[in-house]
């Protein structure tokens, strides 16, 4: 294979990439930058085992998502992608608290809305009662 | 020749720091020094901890990531790279990745939910009182305000980067079907 055609992990790498490059479909050439990240974090060889260990049709997910996990990592040295995790779950807290502050709002309104309801009933049924008396 | 053997035991316990070698240094089956960096973190007691990191990471890539890092932080450190490392041996496929998917997932659904309750209670504020002008135009800032939450929840500098990022050189959809998985994270 010619140097212009090697995949990005071989070109990092640099050595020859075989017809067969385990990495080759996951790790194209015009993207140098996803395998240095991967190549930081898990190295080329774990990586490499590890997409060997899987079947071939998820070994392009698995690829996307060990990429993921390292560009998170770079970017974040000490929690990775566990800091986003961390947020997420700070999220939904947050929204859940919310989502029940309005729903007891909204319980208390229906409440007075019902109150008023009934008082405007029993109003009118009295009203009623006095035309009778007339 | 018991003095001599006491004395090479001396010797060997003050090269290995008094104390037996560390989870990490008893894997790789290496002399424990004084001032190794995996010590402190990964204690002779919980030999799973340093295998499953080894496992995903390799001990050089984890010991080059904790030199780059001031002592106060390595704790933190080592504490997400074990419950990355976990993840991925768990799921081989979409690791710590499946979780932030579901999670994902999770925000959006609740954020629909907030929403609705949002509107729900500002129809009912403007049923209270439709004529008063006062309250329709606070109620109009406050469905702007709806919008505006719901737009600073969806946004996150980090998490914009996430779809983007998977987009990149792969059709797969690895936001998409750890949905299916969703169960492993519950």
């Amino acid at each position: 294979m010619s140097n212009s055609s090697r995949c990005a992990a071989c070109k990092s790498l640099r050595r020859k990439c075989p017809q067969d490059c385990v990495l080759a479909p996951y790790f194209p050439s015009n993207n140098p930058q996803r395998f240095s990240w991967v190549h930081k974090i898990f190295g080329a060889s774990k990586i490499t085992k590890m997409l060997q260990q899987l079947p071939v049709e998820l070994r392009g997910e698995a690829a996307d998502c060990m990429a993921m996990e390292a560009y998170l990592r770079v970017e974040n040295p000490v929690y990775g992608s566990v800091g986003i995790i961390y947020q997420y779950q700070q999220q939904i807290i947050e929204v859940q608290n919310e989502i029940i502050k309005i729903n007891g709002e909204i319980a208390v309104y229906n409440a007075l809305l019902q109150h008023q309801q009934l008082q405007q009933h029993q109003d009118s049924f009295f009203s009623t009662d006095n035309d009778f008396n007339l | 020749m018991e003095d001599r053997f006491s004395t090479w035991l001396e010797l060997s316990k003050g090269q290995m720091g008094g104390s037996s070698p560390c989870a990490s240094c008893k894997l790789l089956r290496r002399r424990c020094a004084k001032d190794c960096i995996f010590a402190p973190y990964f204690p002779s007691d919980d030999p799973q901890k340093f295998a499953m990191v080894h496992k995903v990471f390799g001990a050089s890539n984890v010991s080059k990531m904790l030199q780059e890092l001031p002592v106060h932080q390595r704790a933190d450190a080592v504490s997400s790279l074990v419950y990355e490392a976990n993840a991925r041996v768990r799921d081989p496929v979409y690791g710590c990745v499946g979780a932030i998917s579901y999670l994902q997932s999770q925000v959006s659904q609740l954020q629909m939910q907030l929403a609705v309750a949002q509107t729900e209670i500002l129809c009912i504020q403007m049923h209270q009182e439709p004529n008063n002008t006062l309250q329709t135009t606070s109620s109009q800032s406050q469905i702007d305000d709806v919008q505006d939450d719901k737009s600073l929840l969806l946004s996150c500098n980090n998490f914009n980067t996430i779809p983007q990022y998977l987009g990149f050189a792969s059709s797969s959809n690895a936001i998409q079907d750890p949905l299916k998985r969703e169960s492993l994270w519950t």
